[in-house]
């Protein structure tokens, strides 16, 4: 088992890198501190096919796999949490479900300009009512003529005023299953612009702060009948299927997070002088770095495993990597969130001051820790899947 | 045809409209160095359309003897008309030793010509002396004496080496402007004249020019800076910038300042050097009334020569500089200038 | 159009030199890259290839870990590469190397080179015209723009105080400043790509018209005497107790016996 990356990938890593340093860093602080969205980064990333990675050639993407995508991320991540989850966003939870579920005639409309960063994806499933407990939607549509109607509220949007293309999740009926009543879920593509379709609140959130996070609100929003994505009914397996290669993007995310916030700790405590010399010459320091530098170790190899474990189906079904992807995420959200807290610790006074990077990561990791499924579903995920 | 024929110390003196450039004299003062242990004379080869009055001045700063080229094509600096000028000379008159100047037009006529006469250029010299090569005698090679001994940095300078060229002439160098002293003038020293023309005719290499435009100074852009003065909170007012802007003008550099100046208000931002500013890398930073902040310092410490002043000896600043003075900057600030000023005047 | 371009693997000098504990310099450590000056002429004839449409070839002369800059020259959009590698040709001064690159041009079809101004790391910016003086082709040095008007080329061409417009049929070589544009980054297609496309290697042999007389250490003009590396430098020298006059006048020889003034 070779567990060093290929020429390809060291390549990728180090374009990624060179990106995230010269075009990301300079801006993340000033995302954080004005609420702002990195409009122009995701033009420059278009431009180097950023917007693309995992679509095939055909479709005008950069035919690459999921490991250079969560390179990508990673490099992003390492400097600013808010771009790396515009772009988990639009590439996990708009581009894969399109590719996985869409008809050639969905994928040919929307793929190509979605991996040319020309349109931004996004992805609507969470309402008012319905954070975990997903099955809670009430979001209606109704199908009149050659067209659904759609009616409701998603909340916590990400990307959400600044996409043009919209996953979105609907109750569309009632099945019986098993005897009993339940909802019949489905999924939907939304443009913007769409009559009906306008947005509400714009959320203020304790970290990614750039990140556009909108309320959005249907109001007998009428789509095309062409725009079912998948089949009727199958809307909530999609969003499960969605929300399980999100995962791994958002634990690169976390993991990336990490990986700057040692970072840059290991360059301070290097300089920090206390007590006539440095601070890294204290034990404690050392070994807070120690254990820090394992875990974030242990959280990149699960990452690479669970993107490697998607490569191997590609836009298949998640069977074969939804609990790799479950268990990448819950360690790494977790260890972001340890890192980051203990790292603006070894900062002390400085680690609480806005002028320097680690309180920014530290508020950013915590949402690691809940979008895309709390670390409480995890659990209940990983649980499952061994209780079988 | 052997080495030792080749002899005399050339310099390439370049000139532009028919103005004589600053280099051409620091080169000429150099020559005159070179010349002394040789024993041979030193030539000006002068290159240009309606030039040849200009050769009295080339005489005035050492001179002993002027090799004009005067050609209507060679009106404007071309790559072509000027190599061949340059070239024909070496080869009837057969120098050891040519220095070009290492600017703009010396870097690519240097090349050109040392190529087109099969010898070695070594580039950007910073001292020339006259030597043996091997340095030291070894067994079984010959060690040859009166060579020019070149030296220059190289990796980015990291290295400084030193250069021969012993089995080819002329021994060619390019030398930048401001590293060589020129000689005090000597007025009315004449120089014998010789013109000298090979004949121009036009082939494939030589280049039209479309337009000549001359440049204009525009912003500010430090990161580009070759002298930095820059002020830190120690200066205590934007009005004291003044003696700062003025010490940058007498030693031909730019302002810029540290965090706090910013914060103040004092300065723009684009003027701040810093972690949260630019990274600046200038062959001079001085660091005025500034603490030394790590944040700061981040920003400049790969200047090749700092030098800080500030009134308190414990500044961190004094860590990084080359040269730190204790002391009162709005004493000796203003008092520097002066002398910088009346330094550049003894030189003009 | 058949572009050629010039490139050079380099250490990183200008932004990451590394020393080792005792102060000296650790080349092995410093990363390898493409030389700047030739990635700003490297994008240059990718921007006439995206406006006017070309071939770009790029070569190198070097190790054979020097196949590195090619992927790079090629992930960001060159359609050819091939490495010059040969022990014979090590240890070669800037008339060795202009020769033997020649040598290798001498094998392609082009109507323009671009070649950097100078490299970060030997610093002397004459392979390029020496390299045009090999070919027997007009050079434009320090291009601060390029632009193409049918068989000719239409460069800015910068000096100290002023530019000229130049026009000059092609063939042509033009050397390029870092300053004439900003690179494109690579992409992710031009990487996976650019590491399964084929380079063409060739060796001392696969260079006609080039005499052994004129490549490697013993083809070199100018020799190396001696070379030491600085050492990082450590705290300065502080001056207390001096008046103004005292201080100014320390820092005034300072300067004057640099050069500075």
């Amino acid at each position: 088992m070779d567990f060093t990356l290929d020429k390809k990938h060291e390549m990728a890593r180090s374009l990624f890198h060179d990106f995230a340093q010269n075009e990301v860093k300079p801006l993340a602080q000033e995302l954080d501190e004005e609420e702002r969205f990195p409009r122009e980064t995701v033009e420059k990333m278009a431009k180097c096919g950023m917007m693309g990675i995992t679509v095939p050639k055909e479709y005008g993407g950069q035919g690459c796999d999921e490991l250079t995508y969560v390179l990508a991320m990673e490099e992003i991540a390492k400097v600013c949490g808010t771009t790396a989850v515009v772009l988990s966003g639009h590439t996990s939870l708009c581009i894969d479900p399109i590719m996985t579920f869409g008809t050639e005639e969905q994928k040919q409309k929307y793929i190509p300009k979605l991996a040319a960063g020309e349109w931004i994806g996004a992805f609507g499933l969470t309402e008012p009512g319905a954070g975990t407990d997903a099955q809670g939607q009430q979001t209606k549509a109704v199908l009149d003529g050659d067209e659904w109607v759609l009616n409701g509220s998603k909340c916590f949007i990400t990307n959400g005023k600044e996409a043009n293309v919209y996953i979105i999740i609907a109750v569309t009926g009632t099945v019986e299953k098993r005897g009993r009543k339940m909802k019949e879920i489905s999924a939907f593509i939304v443009e913007k612009g769409t009559p009906g379709f306008t947005f509400g609140t714009k959320e203020k959130k304790m970290g990614i702060r750039g990140s556009s996070t909108y309320e959005l609100i249907f109001t007998d929003c009428r789509i095309p009948k062409e725009n079912l994505l998948g089949q009727i009914g199958k809307g909530f397996a999609i969003a499960m299927h969605t929300l399980d290669g999100g995962r791994i993007g958002i634990a690169t995310q976390a993991l990336g997070i990490a990986e700057g916030a040692l970072d840059i700790t290991v360059d301070y405590v290097k300089e920090r002088k206390q007590f006539g010399r440095a601070i890294a010459a204290f034990q404690n320091t050392q070994f807070q770095l120690a254990n820090m530098k394992a875990r974030v170790d242990a959280a990149q190899l699960m990452v690479y495993k669970a993107a490697a474990a998607k490569d191997q189906v590609g836009f298949g079904s998640a069977s074969s990597y939804g609990i790799a992807a479950a268990e990448a995420k819950l360690f790494a959200a977790e260890t972001a969130m340890e890192v980051t807290t203990k790292c603006v610790q070894l900062f002390g006074g400085y680690g609480y001051i806005r002028e320097y990077d680690i309180e920014r990561m530290m508020r950013d990791a915590k949402i690691t820790e809940i979008y895309e499924g709390t670390s409480e579903v995890m659990r209940m995920v990983i649980s499952a899947a061994l209780l079988k | 045809m052997s080495l030792e024929e080749y002899k005399g110390v050339f310099i390439y003196a370049q000139q532009v409209d028919n103005h004589i450039d600053n280099i051409a004299f620091e080169l000429l003062g150099k020559a005159k160095d070179l010349a002394k242990p040789l024993e041979t004379p030193v030539t000006a080869v002068l290159i240009g359309y309606q030039v040849k009055d200009l050769a009295d001045k080339l005489a005035e700063y050492g001179a002993d003897r002027v090799i004009v080229v005067d050609d209507p094509e060679l009106k404007e600096y071309r790559t072509e008309p000027y190599a061949h000028a340059l070239a024909s000379v070496i080869n009837e008159y057969k120098p050891e030793i040519v220095l070009v100047g290492a600017t703009a037009i010396g870097r690519d006529l240097g090349p050109t010509v040392s190529a087109r006469v099969h010898t070695g250029l070594t580039a950007d010299c910073t001292s020339l002396d006259i030597g043996d090569f091997p340095l030291v005698a070894k067994e079984g090679q010959e060690q040859k004496h009166n060579q020019l001994l070149m030296t220059r940095p190289a990796f980015g300078g990291n290295t400084i080496a030193t250069i021969a060229c012993p089995d080819h002439r002329p021994q060619m160098s390019t030398v930048r402007p401001g590293v060589m002293q020129k000689l005090p003038k000597v007025a009315g020293a004449k120089a014998e004249v010789i013109e000298y023309n090979p004949g121009f005719t036009p082939n494939n290499r030589y280049v039209e020019i479309q337009e000549v435009v001359k440049a204009v100074k525009n912003t500010v852009d430090i990161q580009k800076a070759k002298i930095l003065v820059s002020g830190g909170r120690g200066v205590g007012s934007p009005e004291n910038f003044k003696i700062l802007e003025d010490l940058a003008a007498a030693i031909g550099g730019e302002v810029s300042c540290s965090r706090a100046v910013v914060d103040n208000g004092w300065k723009p931002k684009d003027l701040q050097v810093g972690q949260t500013g630019k990274t600046v890398r200038p062959q001079i930073y001085f660091a005025i009334g500034i603490s030394g902040a790590i944040q700061h310092v981040a920003g400049m410490e790969e200047s090749d020569l700092i030098i800080a002043i500030n009134k308190d000896e414990t500044a961190p600043i004094f860590d990084v500089a080359d040269y730190g003075i204790v002391g009162d900057l709005n004493k000796i600030v203003p008092k520097l200038t002066e002398m910088i000023k009346a330094e550049k005047a003894k030189k003009a | 159009m058949k572009i050629v371009v010039c490139v050079k693997q380099v250490p990183d000098t200008a932004g990451g030199v590394k020393f080792k504990p005792d102060g000296t310099l650790d080349r092995a450590a410093m990363l390898a890259i493409m030389n700047p000056d030739d990635k700003a002429g490297l994008e240059a004839a990718l921007r006439l290839k995206d406006q006017y449409g070309a071939e770009v070839t790029v070569v190198t002369m070097g190790l054979p870990k020097a196949d590195a800059v090619l992927r790079e020259a090629l992930a960001m959009g060159a359609d050819k590469a091939i490495l010059i590698t040969d022990r014979r040709l090590g240890g070669a001064d800037t008339w060795a190397t202009s020769s033997t690159i020649a040598a290798g041009i001498r094998n392609l079809e082009y109507d323009m080179i671009i070649t950097g101004r100078q490299a970060i790391d030997g610093d002397t910016a004459q392979v390029g015209p020496q390299i045009a003086e090999h070919l027997g082709l007009p050079v434009i040095s320090y291009a601060q723009d390029i632009k193409v008007d049918g068989d000719s080329v239409i460069v800015q061409r910068q000096y100290d105080d002023r530019y000229h417009v130049l026009k000059a049929k092609m063939p042509v070589l033009i050397t390029a400043l870092a300053e004439l544009n900003e690179p494109r980054y690579m992409t992710p297609k031009g990487i996976w790509e650019a590491c399964d496309a084929e380079v063409t290697v060739w060796g001392r042999d696969d260079l006609k018209d080039l005499s052994d007389e004129n490549i490697g250490l013993a083809g070199s003009p100018t020799k190396i005497a001696k070379a030491s590396d600085k050492v990082r430098k450590g705290a300065g020298t502080i001056l207390k107790d001096l008046d103004a006059d005292g201080a100014a006048a320390a820092i005034c020889n300072t300067l004057v016996e640099k050069h500075y003034i």
